[in-house]
Protein backbone atom coordinates (compact mmCIF):
# COMPACT_ATOMS: atom_id res chain seq x y z
CA UNK A 1 0.00 0.00 0.00
CA UNK A 2 1.25 3.46 -0.89
CA UNK A 3 2.07 5.56 2.17
CA UNK A 4 1.24 9.22 1.96
CA UNK A 5 3.69 11.33 3.97
CA UNK A 6 3.32 14.78 5.46
CA UNK A 7 5.64 16.06 2.72
CA UNK A 8 3.32 14.56 0.09
CA UNK A 9 0.41 16.38 1.68
CA UNK A 10 2.26 19.71 1.56
CA UNK A 11 3.35 19.03 -2.04
CA UNK A 12 -0.20 18.43 -3.31
CA UNK A 13 -1.74 21.08 -1.04
CA UNK A 14 0.43 23.66 -2.79
CA UNK A 15 -1.23 22.88 -6.14
CA UNK A 16 -4.68 23.01 -4.53
CA UNK A 17 -3.85 26.34 -2.78
CA UNK A 18 -4.52 24.90 0.66
CA UNK A 19 -2.53 25.88 3.73
CA UNK A 20 -2.51 23.74 6.85
CA UNK A 21 -0.92 23.22 10.23
CA UNK A 22 1.52 20.43 10.94
CA UNK A 23 -1.06 18.36 12.81
CA UNK A 24 -3.60 18.79 10.00
CA UNK A 25 -0.99 17.61 7.47
CA UNK A 26 -0.29 14.60 9.65
CA UNK A 27 -3.97 13.73 9.83
CA UNK A 28 -4.43 14.12 6.05
CA UNK A 29 -1.34 11.96 5.42
CA UNK A 30 -2.87 9.09 7.31
CA UNK A 31 -6.35 9.50 5.83
CA UNK A 32 -5.08 9.92 2.27
CA UNK A 33 -2.97 6.78 2.69
CA UNK A 34 -6.24 5.01 3.54
CA UNK A 35 -7.93 6.46 0.44
CA UNK A 36 -5.09 5.35 -1.81
CA UNK A 37 -5.17 1.91 -0.20
CA UNK A 38 -8.92 1.82 -0.86
CA UNK A 39 -8.25 2.45 -4.57
CA UNK A 40 -5.63 -0.34 -4.70
CA UNK A 41 -8.46 -2.77 -5.50
CA UNK A 42 -8.73 -1.20 -8.96
CA UNK A 43 -5.30 -2.61 -9.89
CA UNK A 44 -6.71 -6.12 -10.08
CA UNK A 45 -9.27 -5.20 -12.76
CA UNK A 46 -8.23 -6.13 -16.28
CA UNK A 47 -8.79 -2.98 -18.36
CA UNK A 48 -6.43 -3.97 -21.16
CA UNK A 49 -8.91 -3.37 -24.00
CA UNK A 50 -11.24 -0.93 -22.26
CA UNK A 51 -11.50 2.74 -23.16
CA UNK A 52 -11.99 5.33 -20.43
CA UNK A 53 -15.59 6.45 -19.87
CA UNK A 54 -15.44 10.21 -19.56
CA UNK A 55 -19.15 10.91 -19.57
CA UNK A 56 -22.43 8.98 -19.18
CA UNK A 57 -24.05 10.29 -22.36
CA UNK A 58 -22.79 10.05 -25.89
CA UNK A 59 -23.39 13.69 -26.74
CA UNK A 60 -20.91 15.12 -29.20
CA UNK A 61 -20.22 18.79 -29.93
CA UNK A 62 -23.35 20.37 -28.52
CA UNK A 63 -23.38 23.72 -30.30
CA UNK A 64 -25.61 26.76 -30.28
CA UNK A 65 -25.89 29.86 -32.41
CA UNK A 66 -23.35 32.48 -31.36
CA UNK A 67 -25.83 35.19 -30.46
CA UNK A 68 -24.94 37.56 -27.62
CA UNK A 69 -27.65 37.97 -25.00
CA UNK A 70 -28.00 40.36 -22.08
CA UNK A 71 -28.51 37.85 -19.33
CA UNK A 72 -27.33 39.79 -16.29
CA UNK A 73 -26.26 43.37 -15.94
CA UNK A 74 -22.94 44.31 -14.45
CA UNK A 75 -24.34 45.88 -11.30
CA UNK A 76 -26.18 42.70 -10.53
CA UNK A 77 -23.20 40.46 -11.19
CA UNK A 78 -21.06 42.54 -8.85
CA UNK A 79 -23.52 42.06 -5.97
CA UNK A 80 -21.70 39.04 -4.59
CA UNK A 81 -18.22 40.52 -5.08
CA UNK A 82 -16.69 41.64 -1.78
CA UNK A 83 -14.60 44.52 -3.16
CA UNK A 84 -15.12 46.32 -6.44
CA UNK A 85 -14.65 49.76 -7.90
CA UNK A 86 -15.89 51.33 -11.14
CA UNK A 87 -17.25 47.99 -12.35
CA UNK A 88 -14.01 46.14 -11.68
CA UNK A 89 -13.13 43.52 -9.07
CA UNK A 90 -10.45 44.57 -6.57
CA UNK A 91 -7.74 42.21 -5.38
CA UNK A 92 -4.76 42.83 -3.07
CA UNK A 93 -1.49 44.05 -4.59
CA UNK A 94 0.21 41.44 -6.71
CA UNK A 95 3.66 43.06 -6.73
CA UNK B 1 -53.63 15.67 10.90
CA UNK B 2 -52.08 18.14 8.51
CA UNK B 3 -53.24 19.00 5.02
CA UNK B 4 -49.72 18.13 3.89
CA UNK B 5 -50.47 14.38 4.12
CA UNK B 6 -52.57 14.75 1.00
CA UNK B 7 -51.18 14.09 -2.47
CA UNK B 8 -50.59 16.87 -4.97
CA UNK B 9 -53.68 15.77 -6.89
CA UNK B 10 -55.86 15.90 -3.75
CA UNK B 11 -54.50 19.32 -2.78
CA UNK B 12 -55.12 20.60 -6.31
CA UNK B 13 -58.72 19.51 -6.07
CA UNK B 14 -59.10 21.39 -2.75
CA UNK B 15 -57.56 24.51 -4.33
CA UNK B 16 -59.97 24.27 -7.27
CA UNK B 17 -62.97 23.88 -5.00
CA UNK B 18 -61.69 26.91 -3.02
CA UNK B 19 -61.74 24.79 0.13
CA UNK B 20 -58.18 25.89 0.76
CA UNK B 21 -56.07 28.76 -0.61
CA UNK B 22 -52.43 28.79 -1.63
CA UNK B 23 -51.81 31.13 1.27
CA UNK B 24 -53.34 28.67 3.73
CA UNK B 25 -51.24 25.84 2.34
CA UNK B 26 -48.09 27.97 2.55
CA UNK B 27 -48.96 28.95 6.13
CA UNK B 28 -49.54 25.32 7.02
CA UNK B 29 -46.04 24.46 5.82
CA UNK B 30 -44.47 27.44 7.64
CA UNK B 31 -46.38 26.64 10.83
CA UNK B 32 -45.19 23.05 10.76
CA UNK B 33 -41.61 24.19 10.16
CA UNK B 34 -41.90 26.55 13.17
CA UNK B 35 -43.29 23.73 15.30
CA UNK B 36 -41.09 20.81 14.26
CA UNK B 37 -37.85 22.13 12.82
CA UNK B 38 -36.40 23.02 16.21
CA UNK B 39 -36.06 19.27 16.69
CA UNK B 40 -35.34 18.14 13.13
CA UNK B 41 -33.09 21.05 12.04
CA UNK B 42 -33.67 20.46 8.33
CA UNK B 43 -33.84 24.10 7.22
CA UNK B 44 -30.92 26.52 6.84
CA UNK B 45 -33.04 29.40 5.54
CA UNK B 46 -36.79 29.92 5.79
CA UNK B 47 -38.17 32.34 3.20
CA UNK B 48 -41.47 32.97 4.96
CA UNK B 49 -42.09 36.57 3.83
CA UNK B 50 -41.29 35.84 0.17
CA UNK B 51 -43.35 32.64 0.27
CA UNK B 52 -46.44 34.34 1.73
CA UNK B 53 -46.22 37.23 -0.73
CA UNK B 54 -45.93 34.79 -3.61
CA UNK B 55 -48.83 32.71 -2.26
CA UNK B 56 -51.04 35.78 -2.26
CA UNK B 57 -50.13 36.51 -5.89
CA UNK B 58 -50.82 32.92 -6.89
CA UNK B 59 -54.23 32.94 -5.22
CA UNK B 60 -55.20 35.72 -7.62
CA UNK B 61 -54.38 33.67 -10.69
CA UNK B 62 -57.34 32.16 -12.55
CA UNK B 63 -58.12 28.46 -12.07
CA UNK B 64 -57.70 27.64 -15.74
CA UNK B 65 -54.12 27.10 -16.80
CA UNK B 66 -52.99 25.94 -13.36
CA UNK B 67 -50.78 22.85 -13.48
CA UNK B 68 -50.75 19.85 -11.12
CA UNK B 69 -48.21 21.42 -8.73
CA UNK B 70 -49.70 24.91 -8.64
CA UNK B 71 -49.58 26.58 -5.23
CA UNK B 72 -47.82 23.71 -3.47
CA UNK B 73 -44.91 24.33 -1.04
CA UNK B 74 -41.41 23.00 -1.73
CA UNK B 75 -38.00 23.12 -0.04
CA UNK B 76 -34.69 23.15 -1.91
CA UNK B 77 -31.33 21.65 -1.03
CA UNK B 78 -28.97 24.52 -0.37
CA UNK B 79 -26.73 23.78 -3.35
CA UNK B 80 -29.48 24.86 -5.77
CA UNK B 81 -29.02 28.56 -6.43
CA UNK B 82 -31.92 30.91 -5.73
CA UNK B 83 -31.95 34.54 -6.82
CA UNK B 84 -31.68 36.92 -3.83
CA UNK B 85 -31.83 34.01 -1.34
CA UNK B 86 -28.59 32.95 0.35
CA UNK B 87 -27.24 29.62 -1.01
CA UNK B 88 -24.58 28.17 1.28
CA UNK B 89 -23.94 24.67 -0.04
CA UNK B 90 -23.54 23.76 3.65
CA UNK B 91 -20.16 25.54 3.61
CA UNK B 92 -18.57 28.46 5.38
CA UNK B 93 -17.13 29.23 1.94
CA UNK B 94 -20.60 30.32 0.73
CA UNK B 95 -22.05 31.39 4.09
CA UNK B 96 -23.15 34.80 2.76
CA UNK B 97 -23.40 34.00 -0.96
CA UNK B 98 -26.53 35.55 -2.47
CA UNK B 99 -26.93 34.33 -6.06
CA UNK B 100 -28.02 36.82 -8.71
CA UNK B 101 -29.90 34.25 -10.77
CA UNK B 102 -32.14 31.20 -10.35
CA UNK B 103 -31.14 27.66 -11.24
CA UNK B 104 -33.06 26.31 -14.25
CA UNK B 105 -34.99 23.94 -11.95
CA UNK B 106 -36.05 26.93 -9.83
CA UNK B 107 -37.29 28.77 -12.94
CA UNK B 108 -39.28 25.65 -13.80
CA UNK B 109 -40.74 25.34 -10.29
CA UNK B 110 -41.75 29.00 -10.47
CA UNK B 111 -43.34 28.46 -13.87
CA UNK B 112 -45.26 25.50 -12.40
CA UNK B 113 -46.60 27.82 -9.68
CA UNK B 114 -44.80 26.18 -6.75
CA UNK B 115 -43.96 28.13 -3.60
CA UNK B 116 -40.41 27.81 -2.23
CA UNK B 117 -40.52 27.98 1.57
CA UNK B 118 -36.81 27.60 2.29
CA UNK B 119 -33.39 26.08 1.76
CA UNK B 120 -32.36 22.77 3.26
CA UNK B 121 -29.32 21.43 5.08
CA UNK B 122 -26.72 19.20 3.45
CA UNK B 123 -23.20 17.88 3.84
CA UNK B 124 -20.73 20.57 2.78
CA UNK B 125 -20.58 20.67 -1.03
CA UNK B 126 -22.68 17.44 -0.98
CA UNK B 127 -19.64 15.45 0.21
CA UNK B 128 -21.00 13.06 2.80
CA UNK B 129 -23.76 10.59 3.53
CA UNK B 130 -24.96 11.64 6.99
CA UNK B 131 -25.43 15.48 6.79
CA UNK B 132 -23.02 15.63 9.76
CA UNK B 133 -20.59 17.43 7.42
CA UNK B 134 -22.70 20.58 7.22
CA UNK B 135 -20.79 23.63 8.44
CA UNK B 136 -23.94 24.95 10.12
CA UNK B 137 -26.10 22.39 11.90
CA UNK B 138 -26.88 18.74 12.40
CA UNK B 139 -30.12 17.50 10.90
CA UNK B 140 -31.88 14.74 12.84
CA UNK B 141 -33.78 11.77 11.47
CA UNK B 142 -37.51 12.42 12.13
CA UNK B 143 -38.04 8.71 12.93
CA UNK B 144 -35.46 8.81 15.71
CA UNK B 145 -33.76 12.09 16.54
CA UNK B 146 -30.62 10.29 17.75
CA UNK B 147 -30.02 9.00 14.23
CA UNK B 148 -28.74 10.72 11.10
CA UNK B 149 -31.11 11.49 8.21
CA UNK B 150 -28.54 10.20 5.70
CA UNK B 151 -26.94 12.47 3.17
CA UNK B 152 -25.92 14.48 1.52
CA UNK B 153 -29.58 15.56 0.94
CA UNK B 154 -30.39 14.95 4.62
CA UNK B 155 -32.24 18.26 5.00
CA UNK B 156 -34.61 17.65 2.06
CA UNK B 157 -35.38 14.04 3.09
CA UNK B 158 -35.91 14.94 6.76
CA UNK B 159 -38.14 17.93 5.90
CA UNK B 160 -40.42 15.75 3.75
CA UNK B 161 -40.44 12.92 6.32
CA UNK B 162 -41.38 15.35 9.10
CA UNK B 163 -44.24 16.74 7.03
CA UNK B 164 -42.71 20.23 6.93
CA UNK B 165 -43.00 20.28 3.13
CA UNK B 166 -44.62 17.74 0.80
CA UNK B 167 -41.94 18.32 -1.86
CA UNK B 168 -38.19 18.88 -1.92
CA UNK B 169 -35.38 18.83 -4.43
CA UNK B 170 -32.08 17.18 -3.56
CA UNK B 171 -29.04 16.32 -5.62
CA UNK B 172 -27.50 12.89 -6.13
CA UNK B 173 -23.84 12.41 -7.08
CA UNK B 174 -23.35 8.98 -5.50
CA UNK B 175 -26.64 8.28 -3.70
CA UNK B 176 -27.34 11.61 -2.03
CA UNK B 177 -31.07 11.56 -2.87
CA UNK B 178 -31.78 7.82 -2.57
CA UNK B 179 -29.90 6.99 0.65
CA UNK B 180 -31.43 9.81 2.74
CA UNK B 181 -34.84 9.00 1.20
CA UNK B 182 -34.36 5.41 2.40
CA UNK B 183 -33.16 6.51 5.87
CA UNK B 184 -36.14 8.87 6.26
CA UNK B 185 -38.85 6.63 4.76
CA UNK B 186 -39.69 8.85 1.77
CA UNK B 187 -39.50 8.55 -2.04
CA UNK B 188 -36.34 9.83 -3.75
CA UNK B 189 -35.51 9.67 -7.46
CA UNK B 190 -32.10 10.03 -9.13
CA UNK B 191 -33.05 10.68 -12.76
CA UNK B 192 -30.97 9.61 -15.76
CA UNK B 193 -27.85 11.75 -16.12
CA UNK B 194 -28.84 14.55 -18.51
CA UNK B 195 -32.57 14.39 -17.73
CA UNK B 196 -32.54 17.47 -15.48
CA UNK B 197 -30.53 20.64 -16.04
CA UNK B 198 -27.58 21.17 -13.70
CA UNK B 199 -27.48 24.90 -14.48
CA UNK B 200 -27.46 26.58 -11.08
CA UNK B 201 -26.57 23.42 -9.15
CA UNK B 202 -23.27 24.13 -7.39
CA UNK B 203 -20.99 21.60 -9.08
CA UNK B 204 -19.45 18.70 -7.16
CA UNK B 205 -18.65 16.03 -9.78
CA UNK B 206 -19.99 17.12 -13.13
CA UNK B 207 -20.16 13.72 -14.83
CA UNK B 208 -22.21 12.30 -11.92
CA UNK B 209 -24.32 15.13 -10.41
CA UNK B 210 -28.06 15.10 -10.99
CA UNK B 211 -30.92 16.94 -9.26
CA UNK B 212 -33.76 14.70 -8.06
CA UNK B 213 -37.20 14.99 -6.40
CA UNK B 214 -37.97 13.84 -2.83
CA UNK B 215 -41.65 13.34 -1.93
CA UNK B 216 -43.95 11.23 0.28
CA UNK B 217 -45.36 9.17 -2.58
CA UNK B 218 -44.49 8.02 -6.09
CA UNK B 219 -47.17 10.00 -7.93
CA UNK B 220 -46.01 13.31 -6.43
CA UNK B 221 -42.46 12.36 -7.33
CA UNK B 222 -43.42 11.67 -10.96
CA UNK B 223 -45.23 15.02 -11.18
CA UNK B 224 -42.24 16.89 -9.79
CA UNK B 225 -39.78 15.21 -12.17
CA UNK B 226 -42.06 16.04 -15.11
CA UNK B 227 -41.95 19.68 -14.00
CA UNK B 228 -38.15 19.98 -13.76
CA UNK B 229 -36.95 17.68 -16.58
CA UNK B 230 -35.98 18.58 -20.12
CA UNK B 231 -33.28 19.96 -22.37
CA UNK B 232 -31.75 23.28 -21.29
CA UNK B 233 -29.66 25.50 -23.57
CA UNK B 234 -27.76 26.59 -20.43
CA UNK B 235 -26.59 23.01 -19.71
CA UNK B 236 -25.12 21.36 -22.79
CA UNK B 237 -25.10 17.98 -21.04
CA UNK B 238 -28.91 17.86 -20.88
CA UNK B 239 -30.50 15.38 -23.25
CA UNK B 240 -32.72 16.45 -26.13
CA UNK B 241 -34.82 13.29 -25.53
CA UNK B 242 -38.50 14.04 -25.12
CA UNK B 243 -39.76 14.03 -21.51
CA UNK B 244 -42.71 11.62 -21.21
CA UNK B 245 -45.71 12.28 -18.97
CA UNK B 246 -44.43 10.32 -15.98
CA UNK B 247 -47.78 10.35 -14.20
CA UNK B 248 -49.38 8.64 -17.20
CA UNK B 249 -46.91 5.78 -16.70
CA UNK B 250 -48.44 4.90 -13.31
CA UNK B 251 -50.76 2.21 -14.63
CA UNK B 252 -50.38 -0.21 -11.74
CA UNK B 253 -49.63 -2.96 -14.25
CA UNK B 254 -46.42 -4.97 -13.78
CA UNK B 255 -47.61 -8.23 -15.34
CA UNK B 256 -44.75 -9.96 -17.14
CA UNK B 257 -42.20 -7.43 -15.84
CA UNK B 258 -38.70 -8.92 -15.77
CA UNK B 259 -36.66 -8.04 -12.69
CA UNK B 260 -32.96 -8.73 -12.21
CA UNK B 261 -31.75 -8.96 -8.61
CA UNK B 262 -27.95 -8.71 -8.40
CA UNK B 263 -26.53 -11.15 -5.86
CA UNK B 264 -24.03 -8.42 -4.91
CA UNK B 265 -27.00 -6.37 -3.62
CA UNK B 266 -28.00 -9.11 -1.16
CA UNK B 267 -24.49 -10.02 -0.05
CA UNK B 268 -23.08 -10.44 3.46
CA UNK B 269 -22.48 -6.72 3.84
CA UNK B 270 -26.23 -6.04 3.78
CA UNK B 271 -28.10 -6.21 7.10
CA UNK B 272 -30.40 -9.21 7.52
CA UNK B 273 -33.54 -7.12 8.13
CA UNK B 274 -32.81 -5.11 4.96
CA UNK B 275 -32.38 -8.27 2.89
CA UNK B 276 -35.63 -9.66 4.29
CA UNK B 277 -37.53 -6.46 3.48
CA UNK B 278 -36.24 -6.53 -0.12
CA UNK B 279 -37.19 -10.22 -0.52
CA UNK B 280 -40.64 -9.42 0.86
CA UNK B 281 -40.94 -6.59 -1.68
CA UNK B 282 -40.02 -8.99 -4.48
CA UNK B 283 -42.78 -11.32 -3.28
CA UNK B 284 -45.23 -8.44 -3.53
CA UNK B 285 -44.15 -7.69 -7.10
CA UNK B 286 -44.40 -11.39 -8.00
CA UNK B 287 -47.94 -11.45 -6.60
CA UNK B 288 -48.68 -8.58 -9.00
CA UNK B 289 -47.43 -10.62 -11.97
CA UNK B 290 -43.73 -9.74 -12.20
CA UNK B 291 -40.90 -12.29 -12.36
CA UNK B 292 -37.43 -12.03 -10.86
CA UNK B 293 -34.12 -13.83 -11.27
CA UNK B 294 -30.80 -13.57 -9.51
CA UNK B 295 -28.19 -11.88 -11.70
CA UNK B 296 -24.69 -10.53 -11.28
CA UNK B 297 -22.97 -7.17 -11.70
CA UNK B 298 -19.38 -8.51 -11.63
CA UNK B 299 -17.60 -5.14 -11.45
CA UNK B 300 -19.87 -3.50 -8.90
CA UNK B 301 -17.52 -4.38 -6.03
CA UNK B 302 -15.09 -1.85 -7.51
CA UNK B 303 -17.71 0.89 -7.68
CA UNK B 304 -16.85 2.71 -4.43
CA UNK B 305 -13.10 3.16 -5.06
CA UNK B 306 -13.91 4.06 -8.70
CA UNK B 307 -16.45 6.62 -7.53
CA UNK B 308 -14.11 8.23 -5.00
CA UNK B 309 -11.32 8.63 -7.57
CA UNK B 310 -13.60 10.11 -10.22
CA UNK B 311 -15.75 12.29 -7.96
CA UNK B 312 -12.75 13.67 -6.01
CA UNK B 313 -10.87 14.41 -9.24
CA UNK B 314 -13.81 16.29 -10.71
CA UNK B 315 -14.38 18.06 -7.38
CA UNK B 316 -10.76 19.23 -7.14
CA UNK B 317 -11.19 20.83 -10.55
CA UNK B 318 -14.70 22.24 -9.93
CA UNK B 319 -13.84 23.70 -6.54
CA UNK B 320 -10.82 25.57 -7.89
CA UNK B 321 -13.26 28.40 -8.72
CA UNK B 322 -13.49 29.29 -5.02
CA UNK B 323 -10.59 31.71 -4.81
CA UNK B 324 -12.05 34.44 -2.60
CA UNK B 325 -12.30 36.96 -5.42
CA UNK B 326 -15.63 36.91 -7.24
CA UNK B 327 -17.80 35.39 -4.50
CA UNK B 328 -17.56 33.38 -1.34
CA UNK B 329 -15.47 33.59 1.81
CA UNK B 330 -12.68 36.16 1.77
CA UNK B 331 -10.36 37.03 4.68
CA UNK B 332 -10.27 40.75 5.46
CA UNK B 333 -6.56 41.36 5.73
CA UNK B 334 -4.74 39.28 3.11
CA UNK B 335 -1.50 41.05 2.19
CA UNK B 336 -1.13 39.73 -1.33
CA UNK B 337 -2.99 37.69 -3.91
CA UNK B 338 -1.31 34.38 -3.06
CA UNK B 339 -2.23 34.80 0.61
CA UNK B 340 -5.78 35.70 -0.41
CA UNK B 341 -6.15 32.43 -2.39
CA UNK B 342 -4.57 30.33 0.34
CA UNK B 343 -6.48 31.79 3.24
CA UNK B 344 -9.84 31.96 1.45
CA UNK B 345 -9.68 28.27 0.60
CA UNK B 346 -8.07 27.03 3.81
CA UNK B 347 -10.43 28.96 6.09
CA UNK B 348 -13.53 28.59 3.86
CA UNK B 349 -13.51 24.84 3.14
CA UNK B 350 -14.16 22.20 5.81
CA UNK B 351 -12.05 19.16 6.59
CA UNK B 352 -13.76 16.56 4.38
CA UNK B 353 -13.87 18.91 1.38
CA UNK B 354 -10.15 19.63 1.72
CA UNK B 355 -9.42 15.93 1.94
CA UNK B 356 -11.32 15.23 -1.28
CA UNK B 357 -9.63 18.16 -3.05
CA UNK B 358 -6.24 16.78 -1.99
CA UNK B 359 -7.18 13.27 -3.12
CA UNK B 360 -8.41 14.56 -6.47
CA UNK B 361 -5.32 16.71 -6.94
CA UNK B 362 -3.22 13.60 -6.31
CA UNK B 363 -5.32 11.43 -8.66
CA UNK B 364 -5.00 14.00 -11.47
CA UNK B 365 -1.27 14.66 -10.99
CA UNK B 366 1.11 13.70 -13.79
CA UNK B 367 2.54 10.72 -11.92
CA UNK B 368 -0.77 9.18 -10.88
CA UNK B 369 -3.23 10.32 -13.54
CA UNK B 370 -2.95 7.12 -15.58
CA UNK B 371 -3.01 4.68 -12.66
CA UNK B 372 -5.80 6.35 -10.77
CA UNK B 373 -7.99 8.74 -12.77
CA UNK B 374 -7.88 7.05 -16.18
CA UNK B 375 -7.91 3.61 -14.55
CA UNK B 376 -11.07 4.54 -12.64
CA UNK B 377 -12.66 5.80 -15.86
CA UNK B 378 -11.94 2.44 -17.49
CA UNK B 379 -13.44 0.53 -14.57
CA UNK B 380 -16.41 2.90 -14.81
CA UNK B 381 -16.88 1.76 -18.43
CA UNK B 382 -16.96 -1.87 -17.24
CA UNK B 383 -19.51 -1.07 -14.53
CA UNK B 384 -21.72 0.73 -17.08
CA UNK B 385 -21.38 -2.27 -19.41
CA UNK B 386 -22.50 -4.63 -16.61
CA UNK B 387 -25.74 -2.64 -16.37
CA UNK B 388 -26.17 -2.48 -20.17
CA UNK B 389 -25.80 -6.27 -20.36
CA UNK B 390 -28.50 -6.85 -17.74
CA UNK B 391 -30.87 -4.35 -19.33
CA UNK B 392 -30.87 -6.39 -22.54
CA UNK B 393 -32.86 -9.00 -20.65
CA UNK B 394 -34.46 -7.25 -17.67
CA UNK B 395 -36.81 -4.25 -17.41
CA UNK B 396 -35.56 -3.13 -14.00
CA UNK B 397 -32.91 -4.11 -11.47
CA UNK B 398 -33.92 -4.21 -7.82
CA UNK B 399 -32.01 -4.22 -4.54
CA UNK B 400 -31.79 -2.27 -1.29
CA UNK B 401 -31.02 1.49 -1.34
CA UNK B 402 -28.73 1.17 1.64
CA UNK B 403 -27.08 -1.75 3.40
CA UNK B 404 -28.45 -0.70 6.80
CA UNK B 405 -31.01 1.62 8.35
CA UNK B 406 -29.94 5.09 9.55
CA UNK B 407 -26.78 5.19 11.69
CA UNK B 408 -26.65 6.77 15.10
CA UNK B 409 -25.23 10.27 15.07
CA UNK B 410 -21.48 10.23 15.49
CA UNK B 411 -21.34 6.47 14.91
CA UNK B 412 -19.40 6.52 11.64
CA UNK B 413 -18.24 10.11 11.21
CA UNK B 414 -14.66 9.10 12.08
CA UNK B 415 -14.80 5.94 10.06
CA UNK B 416 -14.83 7.24 6.47
CA UNK B 417 -13.87 3.97 4.81
CA UNK B 418 -16.92 2.23 6.28
CA UNK B 419 -19.09 5.11 5.07
CA UNK B 420 -17.50 4.96 1.61
CA UNK B 421 -17.93 1.18 1.42
CA UNK B 422 -21.61 1.60 2.34
CA UNK B 423 -22.06 3.66 -0.82
CA UNK B 424 -21.59 0.52 -2.93
CA UNK B 425 -25.34 0.10 -3.50
CA UNK B 426 -25.89 3.63 -4.84
CA UNK B 427 -22.70 4.83 -6.57
CA UNK B 428 -22.77 2.30 -9.45
CA UNK B 429 -26.00 3.92 -10.66
CA UNK B 430 -24.34 7.35 -10.97
CA UNK B 431 -21.29 5.82 -12.64
CA UNK B 432 -23.56 4.15 -15.23
CA UNK B 433 -25.75 7.27 -15.52
CA UNK B 434 -29.01 5.31 -15.23
CA UNK B 435 -32.09 6.34 -13.19
CA UNK B 436 -33.02 4.81 -9.81
CA UNK B 437 -35.62 5.44 -7.15
CA UNK B 438 -35.82 4.60 -3.45
CA UNK B 439 -39.26 3.77 -2.03
CA UNK B 440 -40.11 2.75 1.56
CA UNK B 441 -40.28 -1.06 1.97
CA UNK B 442 -40.28 -1.71 5.69
CA UNK B 443 -38.96 -0.83 9.13
CA UNK B 444 -36.38 -2.25 11.51
CA UNK B 445 -36.33 -0.99 15.11
CA UNK B 446 -38.57 1.88 14.08
CA UNK B 447 -36.24 3.04 11.30
CA UNK B 448 -37.27 2.92 7.61
CA UNK B 449 -35.79 0.63 4.94
CA UNK B 450 -35.60 1.67 1.27
CA UNK B 451 -36.13 -0.42 -1.86
CA UNK B 452 -34.04 0.67 -4.85
CA UNK B 453 -35.48 0.24 -8.36
CA UNK B 454 -32.99 0.88 -11.15
CA UNK B 455 -33.99 1.45 -14.79
CA UNK B 456 -32.57 1.82 -18.28
CA UNK B 457 -31.24 5.17 -19.49
CA UNK B 458 -34.18 7.59 -19.89
CA UNK B 459 -36.69 4.97 -18.78
CA UNK B 460 -37.80 6.65 -15.55
CA UNK B 461 -41.34 5.84 -16.71
CA UNK B 462 -40.84 2.11 -16.05
CA UNK B 463 -39.08 2.82 -12.76
CA UNK B 464 -42.05 4.92 -11.63
CA UNK B 465 -44.56 2.33 -12.86
CA UNK B 466 -42.91 -0.43 -10.80
CA UNK B 467 -42.42 1.82 -7.75
CA UNK B 468 -46.05 2.95 -7.87
CA UNK B 469 -47.47 -0.57 -8.32
CA UNK B 470 -45.42 -1.71 -5.32
CA UNK B 471 -46.36 1.32 -3.23
CA UNK B 472 -50.08 0.91 -3.92
CA UNK B 473 -49.90 -2.74 -2.84
CA UNK B 474 -48.24 -1.83 0.49
CA UNK B 475 -48.76 0.81 3.16
CA UNK B 476 -45.24 1.74 4.29
CA UNK B 477 -45.52 5.14 2.64
CA UNK B 478 -48.55 6.04 4.76
CA UNK B 479 -46.68 5.65 8.07
CA UNK B 480 -45.56 8.85 9.74
CA UNK B 481 -43.00 9.36 12.52
CA UNK B 482 -44.22 10.33 16.01
CA UNK B 483 -42.78 13.81 15.56
CA UNK B 484 -45.31 14.30 12.76
CA UNK B 485 -47.95 15.51 15.21
CA UNK B 486 -45.47 17.71 17.05
CA UNK B 487 -44.13 17.42 20.58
Amino acid sequence: MTQFTKDDVYYFAKFARLAMTDSEAESYASRLSDMIGFADALKEVDTENVGPMTHPLKLINVLREDIPTDRLDREEMLKSVKEHEAGMIKVPNIL
Amino acid sequence: MTLLTKTATELQSLLHKKEVSVKELTKESLTRIAKIDGDVQAFLTITDDEALARAEQLDNQPLEGRGPLFGLPIGLKDNIVTKDVVTTCGSKMLEDFVPVYDATVVEKLNAAGMVTVGKLNMDEFAMGSTTERSAFKQTHNPWNLKHVPGGSSGGPAAAVAAGEVPFALGSDTGGSVRQPAAFCGVVGMKPTYGRVSRFGLVAFASSLDQIGPITRNVEDNALLLSAIAGVDPKDSSTSPNEVPDFKAALTGDVKGLKIGVPKEYLSDGVAEEVKNAVKEALNVLVSLGAEWEEVTLPHVKYASPTYYVISSSEASSNLSRFDGIRYGYRPEDAKNLEELYLRSRSEGFGDEVKKRILYGTYALSADHHKDLYVKAQKVRALIAQDFANLFEKYDVIIGPSSATTAYEMGQLINNPLTLYANDVLTVPINLAGVPAISVPCGFADGLPIGLQIIGKHFDEATVYRVAHAYEQATDFHTSTPDIWEGK
